[in-house]
């Protein structure tokens, strides 16, 4: 069968296809990647379903080496990426012929990127789903790719799904729409206006459960407890101490931290493309405005307008 | 979408949740990514582009007017056995201290008393159990344990719970049962559900001097 085998695991390369829905009822996380937009455009590139499992790559990539031929495809951050030494245009799809080296080199803007292989990873399911959580350690592997990992490829038929556009990458930074709430009342007039007015910083302590946002301290007028309830993806939670925290792909299911805002399903690629050190500012949106950015969103993916 | 209840934790409330969120997924499941219950709370996870917000605004209402107020779910009962103290649980020590009591006398109240499943959550198959007898229940430890083992019965804010994979954790530990809440060869992976009841009863845990 062929295979991709890891020759270097690079800082945190992740299986991951759309994510583990339907038992966060029994604590089991989504996972999935951090940018589904550059996740579902890198497996049409390589003509996959969209929720075929591909790799996320985050910061510093990985070395890979083929076993048998592979087309393979890269979307996401703007890294540089060589076959056997030789760059490659990563706009399209590209051959990787037996014995090859793909190897992720300099990296431009945004944080991960997506690299998928005709076919998709054929890799053991858990709940249909085999997107990796590194904190229930559940997915094929349960943890990053190390050397010597072995990824048996799927033989498919292609399917030939149009185009879309790249993601627009954050160059250090991003404004991202919010949905202001549920627990926005709990907070004083002061710390939503710091909110939408003033901009935050993504710091080291930060992953892809979530990113600890450093800024404005959000205070709350009302400290009654919470008792815990569902945290999706682009909650952004605020502890006892004022601190936000962008609740990212690898979150839990469920938490007791008032929510104040929810970054909208459009923007939340965008936030998954920001690095320690960047900055990241929020502005509020309508519900009709989500869906409607959304919409387009999904035209963009389709190759729809230019 | 998310469906709110007065926040409380007692069972009519949390039957609810329940019994709303299994009326939902019966009339729609197919169209909805997922349904989380919480303690007194119902989030419903859709694809805003394929599905009407204001129709599912209605499916849920439908729903909830189709509860019998009266209709409490009665769920499994699961007895836990657990070995208590020791290097099985290293904090009864201090949950002792708090409560003024003896490590036994903590051992009998956690364990003489039938707890209700209200919700899962935190890892796959952590059921938040309640209520927890306030007098052993303290507050969360200062600084969260780096590992918590496997298994490990603990108890924190009036909850307590069973962790199924090691991972780190904040609450106070004060046993071990073999039993895995989460298993994933197991038919059902998952050994408990929103509206269990559960027991737990104490393991004599055999001392290095023999049979007493």
């Amino acid at each position: 069968m062929p295979a991709l085998v890891v020759a270097r695991p690079g800082m945190l390369t992740t299986v991951q296809d759309l994510g583990r829905w339907g038992q966060q009822a029994s604590g089991v996380p989504v996972a999935g990647p951090m940018d589904a937009y550059s996740h579902r455009l890198a497996n049409r590139l390589a003509s996959n379903a969209d929720d075929a499992a591909a790799l996320e790559v985050t910061l510093i990539g990985p070395e890979l080496v083929s076993r048998g031929s592979l087309v393979c495809a890269v979307a996401g951050a703007g890294f540089s990426v060589a076959l056997n030494d030789t760059p490659i245009d990563t706009r399209s799809c590209f051959e990787v012929p037996d014995g090859s080296r793909i190897r992720f080199g300099s990296r431009g803007p945004g944080a991960r990127a997506s690299l998928a292989v005709r076919g998709g990873f054929d890799v053991p399911a858990t709940f249909g789903s085999r997107a990796t959580s590194l904190v229930s350690r559940m997915g094929p592997f349960g943890r990053a790719l190390r050397e010597g990992d072995e990824l048996p490829v799927a033989m498919s038929a292609p399917r030939v799904a149009p185009r879309g556009k790249p993601l627009q990458l954050p160059g250090g930074g991003s404004r991202v729409r919010v949905l202001l709430g549920p627990h926005d009342s709990m907070f004083t007039a002061d710390a939503v206006t710091a909110l939408l007015s003033s901009r935050f910083v993504v710091t080291p302590q930060s992953n892809r459960m979530g990113y600890r946002l450093a800024g404005a301290r959000l205070e709350r007028r009302d400290e009654t407890e919470l008792l815990s309830e569902a945290t999706p993806m682009g909650s952004l939670q605020v502890t006892s101490s004022g601190q936000p925290i962008l609740l990212m792909a690898d979150r839990q299911t469920t938490g007791g931290y008032p929510r104040i805002a929810t970054v909208i399903s459009a923007d939340q690629p965008a936030a998954g493309q920001l690095a320690p050190g960047d900055w990241i500012e929020f502005v509020a949106c309508t519900r009709d405005e989500a869906v409607d950015a959304l919409r387009r969103q999904e035209a963009a993916l389709a190759g729809a307008g230019s | 979408m998310l469906i709110e209840l007065p926040p409380r934790i007692d069972d009519r409330t949390n039957a609810r949740v329940v019994m709303l969120a299994k009326e939902l997924k019966a009339r729609c499941a197919s169209r909805l990514r997922d349904v989380v219950v919480g303690y007194s709370s119902v989030t419903v996870y859709f694809d805003p582009l394929t599905m009407d917000m204001g129709w599912l605004e209605r499916e849920a209402r439908a729903a909830d007017d189709g509860l019998r107020e009266s209709a409490a779910i009665r769920g499994a009962r699961i007895e836990v056995p657990v070995r208590y103290g020791g290097e099985s649980g290293p904090d009864l020590q201090d949950v002792a201290a708090f409560a003024g009591l003896s490590q036994a006398d903590v051992i009998a109240i956690h364990s003489s008393a039938t707890y209700r499943v209200y919700m899962m959550g935190f890892v796959p198959g952590f059921a938040y159990m309640a209520v927890v007898d306030p007098r052993i229940a303290p507050p969360r430890r200062g600084s969260p344990r780096e590992r918590v083992p496997a298994g490990s019965v603990a108890i924190a804010a009036g909850q307590t719970g069973i962790y199924p994979i090691e991972t780190p954790g904040g609450w106070h530990v004060i046993g071990r049962t073999d039993l895995k809440p989460y298993d994933p060869i197991r038919a059902d992976p998952f050994l408990f559900h929103p509206g269990d009841e559960v027991r737990f009863t104490v393991v004599p845990v055999a001392s290095a001097g023999g049979p007493s």
